[in-house]
């Protein structure tokens, strides 16, 4: 009995102090975290999380960690004997990746579990007219970011809002820029980078361009995506089916 | 070539080097000027002007530069170092501590010296090293886990190696800039900011090894700005130094950047000043004594290390003769002291500011933005206006040349922050909009409102800006004049460029391949001029085409 109260006692001192640990983070925190766990930790967790038996982010399920202080210690740190490796992030940097790992679990309740990708699968290469801009394989055009393992990068509740509000969220690596050359010529295309001097993009007609800077009259880069919303084109089971089928490119062959 | 002509080419060469042997005494560091072919110390000279009376490259010349040589160095971590060239031997520091010295004219290698560190040593930002110091036929360099080695210039054998006192570097404590040689001292101050160190800046003796003086950053129980702490925040009151101070002869005069209080982003439980941080000191180069200090930033929270080099010179200003320091400062102002007082005279902002409504007549911030647990959004940016980069100052032109980061801001969340040691003390680490470290590939995607570089030409006599060079990403280069009007510089984007020192219009430039994250440095040998610049994780080094 005394052993009992004793553990009830023990947990929920631990709970409390859980609920102590667990910070507030601001959006801003979660977006720079969610860039850090995309570029370092889908390779193997995925990007729902659930990449790893007996872990899955989305639904807050653990093996090691409760409170944020172990889930920082373990982004840094590694686990000895496991294949989570230490990442060399600074405290401030996981702390971050973790406001990101919070915001998932609470975001899990969106997630699209009730497509078929096989149904996907042809409303992306049809009706939805996808490869005109994207491509999957070595197939498509080049205005908009692969796909080939949009399923490795992206959570299937990103993806569908992407179908549906595309306009909401265009990363950095996926600006458009539109260049009117000094002779009055425009060109427009997926901006890939820019120094001083160059900017490098790829045009609508797939071609790799480097134009040097001072050549250019004018030029912009474009933060609004030039993808149309599927809101009103796909039925909900059918953007269902197309997230379900983007969800499974993961870079294998097709 | 017949035997004969070769053995007397070669007798040319060793009699080069043989003049080669005189040893730099502190004359020759005090009188650097008058022997430009030379770099002999970080700044390239006491008054740390980075400006150097070589004429050969000129305006109209310069387009004729062309790479002579390029050392690549072993070591893939930041490259940051300047080299010294003594009488054509040139010394550089390849990260974390491997000292290498180096033909000048052709790039060869003369000897390594290597120095591993201990493991525990811990840094915030990269295990770097900025350059070393000469005295004598003597090589200094400070290392990352807090020693001090002097070498034999000649030959690279080791001549002492000490653990400098307190610099403990499993509780933060180490080494990353040049040192400098005063006298018959070699002077060096402790990085730590980010792990609750006290920062100190020690005068060693060069040629025994045995501390002179001492000067901590953070006042003890007793001394002078000792209650500008509350409670026991003084005894991790950060402070440190990694950048390095200037000397003025002629008022025997010491000046040292000082760097941010701890913790960095939280300062609920250090109210009060926090005298020394963000401040620059000014001591009496034989005891350490503090003669006068002025603090830019009081109580920080926004990370604004006033580590920068103190750019000595004597101008007129509002109509008569000053000795003046000027100083772009992290917090986004650029600033004009008198140096033997400490005086302010001017202090106008050279980036796009927010945290402070302006400066009084004192030269103190009014009005700070106070860092909340809501998120406060600053301007500039946890990385500042400027940072560590080497600023210039060309005699000729009179404008001061200020590498800067352009419009950048951060978010900053206050956060409870408790003291471990050997652990990070710094509170949430601020949203940046422009990244503070970049490894990996220069891949450049950002709009232009999300921060640009630039370097800036202002007249310190008036803080008006006389011109500006853009570029397309952030720079942690240093700057270069010359008397023959032109100015060094490079950027992240993987270029290094000379510009017109009077205008800022480009003139050259060459891709280097990789970020510039040095300040660029010239000398000759042989009758010709060189610039040199670490880029990426090469040393590279140009001349006049034939």
């Amino acid at each position: 009995m005394k052993t009992t109260s004793f553990v009830f006692l023990a947990s929920g001192a631990f709970a409390a102090m859980l609920g102590a640990q667990q910070a507030h983070y601001l959006p801003a925190e979660v977006e720079a975290g969610g860039r850090v766990y995309t570029s370092t930790c889908t390779g193997c967790h995925g990007p729902d999380g659930d990449g790893v038996a007996g872990i899955n982010f989305s639904q807050g399920k653990y093996r090691r960690a409760a409170s944020d202080d172990d889930l920082v210690r373990i982004i840094v740190r590694g686990i000895p004997g496991t294949p989570m490796a230490p990442t060399g992030m600074s405290e401030g940097q996981a702390a971050t990746v973790v406001g990101y790992l919070r915001s998932m679990t609470a975001a899990a309740g969106a997630s699209a579990a009730g497509g078929d990708a096989v149904r996907g699968k042809s409303l992306v290469e049809s009706k939805g007219q996808c490869l005109t801009c994207h491509t999957i394989g070595a197939t498509g055009g080049h205005a908009g970011p692969a796909l080939s393992d949009i399923g490795l990068q992206r959570r299937s509740v990103d993806l569908m809002q992407s179908l549906v509000t595309p306009g909401g969220e265009v990363r950095p690596e996926n600006r458009a820029v539109r260049v009117v050359m000094k002779d009055g010529k425009t060109i427009a295309g997926r901006f890939l980078n820019q120094d001083t001097f160059t900017i490098q993009l790829i045009d609508s007609t797939d071609k790799l361009l480097s134009i040097d800077k001072s050549s250019i009259r004018e030029s912009s880069l474009l933060t609004t995506s030039a993808m149309p919303s599927y809101r009103d084109t796909l039925s909900a089971q059918e953007l269902e089916d197309a997230v379900a089928y983007l969800s499974s490119l993961k870079g294998r062959p097709q | 070539m017949k035997p004969q002509r070769a053995l007397a080419v070669l007798a040319a060469v060793v009699v080069s080097g043989a003049v080669a042997g005189a040893q730099v005494t502190f004359d020759r560091l005090l009188r650097s000027a008058s022997e430009p072919d030379n770099w002999l110390t970080y700044s390239g000279g006491t008054m740390s002007q980075r400006y150097s009376l070589l004429t050969q490259v000129t305006p109209a010349n310069v387009r004729n530069l062309e790479l002579k040589w390029i050392y690549q160095v072993q070591s893939l971590e930041k490259f940051e170092a300047t080299p010294l060239v003594v009488d054509g031997v040139m010394y550089t520091v390849s990260a974390p501590n491997d000292v290498i010295a180096l033909d000048a004219a052709s790039g060869r290698v003369f000897w390594t010296y290597s120095y591993t560190p201990s493991t525990l040593a811990r840094l915030c930002c990269g295990r770097v090293n900025r350059g070393v110091a000469i005295a004598g036929h003597t090589i200094f360099m400070g290392t990352i886990d807090g020693h001090l080695i002097a070498l034999d210039a000649k030959s690279g054998g080791l001549v002492w190696n000490i653990a400098v006192g307190g610099a403990r570097a499993e509780t933060g404590y180490g080494f990353t800039m040049a040192p400098l040689v005063i006298k018959d001292k070699v002077i060096i101050g402790s990085v730590g900011g980010e792990f609750g160190v006290r920062g100190f800046l020690a005068a060693i003796d060069a040629k025994t090894g045995k501390e002179a003086w001492r000067f901590n950053t953070v006042p003890g129980p007793g001394d002078k700005g000792h209650d500008t702490w509350a409670g026991d925040s003084w005894k991790q009151g950060g402070g440190p130094l990694w950048v390095t101070g200037s000397y003025d002869p002629d008022l025997n005069l010491t000046y040292w950047g000082i760097g941010n209080p701890g913790p960095d982003w939280n300062g609920d439980k250090r109210a009060g000043d926090n005298l020394y941080t963000e401040s620059v000191v000014a001591l009496d180069a034989d005891t350490g004594a503090l003669k006068w200090h002025f603090q830019f930033t009081p109580h920080d929270e926004f990370d604004y290390d006033s580590v920068q080099v103190p750019v000595l010179a004597d101008i007129t200003f509002a109509g008569r003769p000053r000795k003046v320091m000027m100083w772009a400062n992290r917090n986004g102002f650029m600033y004009v002291l008198d140096r033997t007082s400490g005086e302010f005279l001017l202090g106008k902002p050279f980036v796009k500011t927010n945290w402070t409504s302006g400066l009084d007549a004192k030269g103190r911030p009014m009005n700070v933005k106070p860092v909340t647990p809501e998120g406060t959004l600053i301007y500039p940016g946890n990385q500042g206006g400027t940072n560590w980069y080497s600023p210039s100052f060309s005699p000729r032109t009179g404008l001061f040349y200020i590498p800067s980061w352009m419009d950048t801001y951060s978010t900053y969340i206050k956060r409870p922050v408790d003291y471990v040691e050997g652990q990070r003390f710094t509170g949430a680490l601020p949203v940046m909009s422009a990244r503070m470290l970049q490894p990996g590939p220069l891949v450049n995607r950002r709009l232009p409102e999300e921060g640009y570089g630039a370097i800036q030409a202002f007249d310190p006599k008036t803080g008006e800006r006389k011109w500006a060079f853009n570029m397309a990403d952030m720079t942690e280069s240093g700057v270069l004049s010359t008397a023959s009007d032109l100015v060094f510089a490079g950027g992240r984007d993987g270029y290094f460029f000379a510009l017109d020192a009077k205008t800022g219009s480009l003139l050259w430039k060459a891709s280097v391949g990789g970020a510039v994250s040095a300040g660029p440095m010239t000398y000759a040998v042989g009758g010709k001029q060189h610039v040199a610049v670490s880029a990426g994780n090469a040393l590279l080094v140009y001349s006049l085409r034939p």
